[in-house]
């Protein structure tokens, strides 16, 4: 114990933008699933029991209020993370990191370092937060076509758009699975995400 | 309450949106979430206006890029399209108008005429590619001494639609009343005998059918903007 006052794993502007994010997603997937299922890109439609909105005009006003949440807050995230240092933990590690820490993961060896991130967490996060750029570009584009016509060609035109935001939708939902995977087998990290945690 | 409890609980706030009646289901008994739906889609709408450039043009297609058989689309089955007589028809010009005389289809033809190959986004999330020719509307609205000053121009149709745009919209250089569908007059399920055509605009802001044209400051709404369909619904 070098001093009085504890640090926080997890300081309050990241658990605050956490816990948004976390509304602003589902509400975001929840809707955009309604959406989708008004004009499906594959042969296939999300169940009414797991969409928001109960019919397109409600899923799009659903979508079009959320994404005000999810681009301020992701934005909070971006010039904090930026600013604090915070993204010194999550800098992208090289291939040897990653390929060492998945054996120890994949053989449920890998430590869980409380307020340290190692290299398969770097991958996923750094991944999604990717994936986050990806979808809200691509919604804009999808949005906006004409006016943001700029984005629109750099990413392929209307169509294009729609499949992009498709899978950076599904790159999300696939995180999502593992994320709460994760939390799952291992329950203690979920507190500190809430309370802040001393260590 | 153990973790695992908790953790389910916060999963399950995720649904609650879905199994709460808060979806513009009862336009005129809107609750607490459907005046929240409201203001930011009022606050869409104004971040939409600002966004519009009236110099940014709805991108342009090739003749073989022409979406064919084209695709019909309305609140009801192709074989209900309403048939208006043309040799009677006139459009009836309403609100802000020094000249209100109406305007039959030879009259329209008459004037100058505009084609365009371009894309309609339809709110569901496809699109076609179609070719328009028309009237431009501004041209129109100087024409008959429109006080291009007001906000809202509307559209009434034939078959009970109805819709309204923004003045800046209105007059963009795209913007036309469309007489010709792919090379021929319009046909009933594509708007006979004229309709809006505005390329920087989502497919319902594009009324077929068209029987009256006004301009006015009093907010018209339309058929599915007074349902929750965005009002601006810019492109």
């Amino acid at each position: 114990m070098r001093g009085t006052k504890k640090q926080a794993i997890h300081p309050l502007v990241l658990r605050v933008t956490h816990w948004l994010n976390a509304f602003a997603i589902v509400m975001m997937i929840g809707s955009g699933w309604q959406i989708y299922n008004a004009s499906p890109l594959f042969n296939f439609t999300f169940p009414g029991t797991i969409t928001i909105g109960q019919w397109l005009g409600a899923a799009i006003a659903w979508h079009l209020a959320m994404m005000w949440l999810l681009v301020a807050n992701g934005l909070i995230y971006f010039v904090w993370t930026g600013a604090s240092g915070h993204w010194r933990k999550l800098a992208p590690p090289g291939p040897r990191a990653i390929w060492a820490d998945m054996k120890l993961a994949l053989s449920f060896r890998l430590k869980h370092d409380t307020g340290a991130y190692n290299a398969v967490q770097r991958l996923l996060y750094c991944g999604v937060l990717l994936a986050g750029v990806v979808v809200v570009l691509s919604g804009l584009a999808i949005w906006k076509p004409v006016q943001l016509w700029p984005l629109s060609d750099l990413l392929g035109g209307y169509i294009v758009s729609r499949y992009v935001h498709f899978f950076a939708m599904a790159a999300i939902v696939a995180f999502l699975a593992v994320h709460l995977m994760l939390v799952a087998l291992v329950p203690k990290v979920l507190p500190p995400m809430v309370t802040g945690g001393r260590q | 309450m153990n973790r695992r409890q908790l953790m389910l609980r916060a999963m399950a706030l995720g649904l609650i949106p879905s199994l709460t009646g808060c979806d513009y289901e009862d336009p005129q008994h809107p609750d607490l979430a459907d005046k929240f739906l409201h203001a930011m889609s009022a606050w869409n709408d104004r971040v939409q206006a600002a966004l519009f450039d009236p110099h940014t043009l709805a991108p342009t297609f090739r003749p073989d890029q022409i979406t064919r058989p084209p695709r019909f689309n309305a609140f009801y089955d192709i074989s209900q399209a309403p048939v208006v007589d043309e040799t009677t028809y006139k459009l009836e010009l309403g609100g802000q108008i020094t000249d209100k005389t109406p305007w039959s289809l030879t009259q329209l033809r008459a004037l100058p005429q505009q084609e365009q190959i371009t894309r309609l986004v339809c709110v569901e999330g496809w699109r076609v590619i179609g070719q328009w020719g028309g009237v431009r509307l501004s041209d129109f609205l100087h024409r008959v001494g429109a006080d291009t000053k007001c906000r809202y121009v509307s559209f009434q149709c034939a078959d009970g639609y109805y819709s309204s745009i923004d003045m800046e919209s209105a007059l963009h250089p795209q913007t036309i009343l469309a007489l010709t569908f792919l090379g021929a007059p319009l046909t009933p399920a594509f708007g006979a005998p004229v309709r809006l055509r505005i390329p920087t605009k989502l497919g319902f802001k594009n009324p077929k059918n068209l029987v009256q044209l006004a301009v006015t400051n009093i907010y018209p709404g339309g058929y599915w903007e007074d349902q929750g369909y965005n009002w601006f619904s810019g492109s």
